[in-house]
């Protein structure tokens, strides 16, 4: 077990593999998952780091069995998590959906790629962003981070897993075939300047403890297999022991403490980035790789005196509508490039409420936009202002 | 639901430590065999004397599955056919203690099928006691993997027009070290094995053929749930140590019983650490390196 968990220092690392460093960095020691392309890599690195530092990889047989196996992991201690891309992650939303029930911390990295269907399984892609937030049925509240270049891939991993155990969640990362591949510098910090949010464990003996009544904040305390709470989950409605209530009334206080555990703490789980917003008449709003595409697309507009600013949304789920309502009414319009054909888009159009032009520039899949299309779209706004 | 709420049975049960009473009553069917599964996986559990801190119930879904809601174990009850792979992770990450997998036939051997040959091919130290009522119960009697040819579900009213699995053969062939089957009427034959498949280390199987009078009995004109075992138990013949190929369920001679498998192979676990200490010599061994290319006439 000489090997080191934590790789402190500066590398030259393709996004997949610093979505591994991340995870090992935040404790994550259990991985199960299936190949796919373009998550395979992460799969790979963690097959040949985590034997060495006391981890379990395995390689399930389906993805409907990763997902069941990382939850299981979780409840037997350990931080798990999978990876996958578009056919996977439709069979995952099965398993999330239990996962969001019984209130398991886990990760889930989604490297997207063009769909539908088997889609283009090689080249980039943003369409799983409602089926991340949809995805699974009912009614629940999801986080998700959406990383945009090697180096998020590492922070944002870490951030993933302490939100997944702040919150008792699957967590998930968005993001996507061009992310995963790129190959950028990535600065691993010293271990001890590493935040990590540890499991949050019963505080009370056996007979008192109801495994999910929560503490102030909306979150229950955790035990996990051989705590000796002997606790009992289910995916079915349940009540603060965990028991089985087939009810309205249960469902309603189970269903709102899954979502108000998110809903009460928007502050505390929303990041976002900006740039040149002071001044800004267009607001370029994007996330993951199409952030990159914007940024670029500002920085030109503004060699030509245009103002435009860029918000880059870190988290994409919960929707930062608090944010984007303010900013509605500060801009002429909102733009947001996304690699689909309009899905987080309709959010923003939600939160704008007619209070600006919000336009969306498309892409189907298959590559970035070039900047150029976000500063054309930058320019006709400005023109219809 | 407040009334209910810890109201508890007058008399004690003898496995009250190892029940959720503040559950019970239960919402199996009164002449389930259900119920006399589970007392004996408890017997068993008690039986095989390890701490019950340190042993786990995985159940999925349908009538079986709700055993894991009664068992005062730390239980999981997971969704549809994933017992096996939510209980591979819980295993892999906490090796210590024993893990059981009880759920039916259709959530195992139909949605769960893949799931249970692998987890018999990587040999998860897990127990696994199907319960195998030839139908889906709790949906109200649907056609099941196990379903008989020519027997009467709701959804092959005329007849099975289907050949069922072999369980035990199947488990056997993927590679499970322990695997036996008995009636719900074998109470103390069932009670030993799960009790020696607790024991085993590596992927044990126990089938245990079950009634199901109000879907499956009732549909094929079976009676009550006793007459219905009572049939299974006056059909079965013990064969233990047979090929469980040869381990057949054919109502119109004999149902095969017993215990077909006990064998010892490294665990999952096992062959992770013996890998992962990279003291093996390379695969294939050097002797027939290139062998490939002298069989094609390369060299
Ligand atoms: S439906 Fe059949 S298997 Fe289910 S509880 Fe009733 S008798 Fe038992």
């Amino acid at each position: 077990m000489a090997a080191k968990t934590v790789l402190t220092g500066t590398h030259f690392m393709n996004g997949d593999y610093a979505c591994c460093e991340g995870a090992i960095a935040a404790g994550c020691r259990f991985f199960g998952g299936y190949p796919i392309t373009p998550a395979t890599e992460v799969a790979e690195r963690m097959s040949s780091r985590l034997p060495d530092i006391g981890g379990i990889y395995i390689q399930m047989e389906d993805e409907l069995a990763s997902m069941a196996a990382v939850l299981g992991a979780s409840w037997g201690g350990m931080k798990a998590m999978t990876s996958t891309s578009g056919p996977g992650f439709s069979l995952m939303m099965e398993n999330i959906g239990l996962g969001i029930c019984t209130e398991t911390p886990c990760v889930v990295c989604n490297v997207q790629r063009a769909g539908p269907s088997t889609g283009l399984p090689t080249l980039v892609g943003q369409g799983d962003m409602m089926q991340a937030r949809w995805g699974s049925h009912g009614h629940y509240e999801i986080i998700a981070v959406a990383p945009s270049s090697p180096q998020e891939m590492f922070d944002f991993t870490i951030r993933a897993f302490n939100l997944s155990e702040q919150y008792r969640l699957p967590v998930m990362i968005m993001a996507d075939e061009v992310v995963g591949h790129m190959t950028e510098k990535v600065v691993i910090p010293p271990e001890d300047s590493i935040e990590l949010v540890p499991r949050r464990r019963p505080a009370v003996p056996p007979e008192k403890f109801r495994p999910f009544k929560p503490d102030p904040d909306g979150v229950a305390p955790m035990a996990s297999f051989g705590d000796g709470y002997r606790v009992h989950i289910t995916g079915l409605t349940h009540d603060q022991r965990g028991y089985p209530v087939m009810d309205a009334i249960a469902q309603e206080d189970m269903v709102n403490r899954i979502v108000g555990k998110i809903r009460n703490n928007l502050d505390d789980i929303i990041r976002y980035e900006t740039a040149d917003m002071d001044d800004a008449e267009i607001a370029v709003v994007a996330y993951g790789i199409a952030a990159r595409s914007a940024r670029r697309a500002v920085r030109e507009a503004r060699e030509k005196g245009l103002r435009a600013g860029l918000l880059k949304l870190n988290t994409v789920w919960p929707f930062p509508e608090k944010l984007i309502r303010e900013l509605a009414g500060n801009v002429h319009a909102m733009i947001m490039p996304e690699i689909n054909y309009g899905q987080m888009v309709l959010e923003l159009e939600r939160c704008a409420a007619g209070r600006c032009t919000v336009r969306l520039v498309p892409h189907a899949g298959g590559s970035i936009h070039s900047p150029k299309t976000v500063l054309n779209a930058i320019e006709t706004a400005l023109k219809e202002a | 639901m407040g009334a209910k709420r810890g109201r508890k049975p007058a008399l004690r049960h003898p496995q009250d430590d190892l029940l959720r009473t503040d559950r019970i009553p239960h919402i199996w069917c009164s002449g389930c065999g259900i119920g006399t599964v589970f007392s004996c996986v408890l017997s068993a559990i008690k039986k095989s004397g390890h701490p019950l801190d340190d042993v786990a119930m995985v159940s999925g879904i349908g009538c079986t599955g709700r055993m894991a809601g009664y068992v005062k174990l730390d239980s999981y009850h997971t969704t549809h056919g994933r017992a096996i792979p939510f209980a591979t992770g819980l295993r892999l990450a906490r090796p210590q203690g024993k893990i059981l997998v009880c759920s039916g036939d259709g959530d195992l051997l139909a949605i769960g099928g893949n799931h249970f040959i692998h987890a018999a091919r990587r040999n998860i130290d897990i127990t696994v006691v199907c319960v195998n009522n030839f139908n889906y119960g709790m949906t109200g009697g649907q056609l099941a993997p196990s379903t008989p040819f020519n027997a009467r579900t709701t959804t092959s009213p005329i007849g099975c027009p289907e050949e069922p699995f072999n369980f035990c053969h199947m488990a056997a062939a993927s590679g499970a070290v322990y695997v036996a089957r008995w009636t719900a009427l074998h109470i103390r034959r069932l009670t030993d094995s799960i009790s020696e498949a607790l024991q085993k280390r590596g992927f044990s199987f126990v089938e245990v053929l079950s009634p199901c009078p109000t879907s499956f009995g009732r549909r094929n004109k079976m009676g009550k749930g006793l007459d219905i075992v009572k049939y299974y138990h006056d059909k079965s013949v013990i064969r233990n140590n047979i090929d469980p190929k040869e381990a057949t369920l054919d109502f119109s001679t004999n149902l095969v019983v017993g215990k077909f498998v006990d064998i010892e192979r490294p665990t999952f676990l096992d062959n992770y650490q013996l890998i992962n200490k990279r003291e093996l010599p390379a695969w294939p061994a050097s002797t027939d390196k290139g062998a490939g290319k002298k069989a094609a006439g390369l060299v």
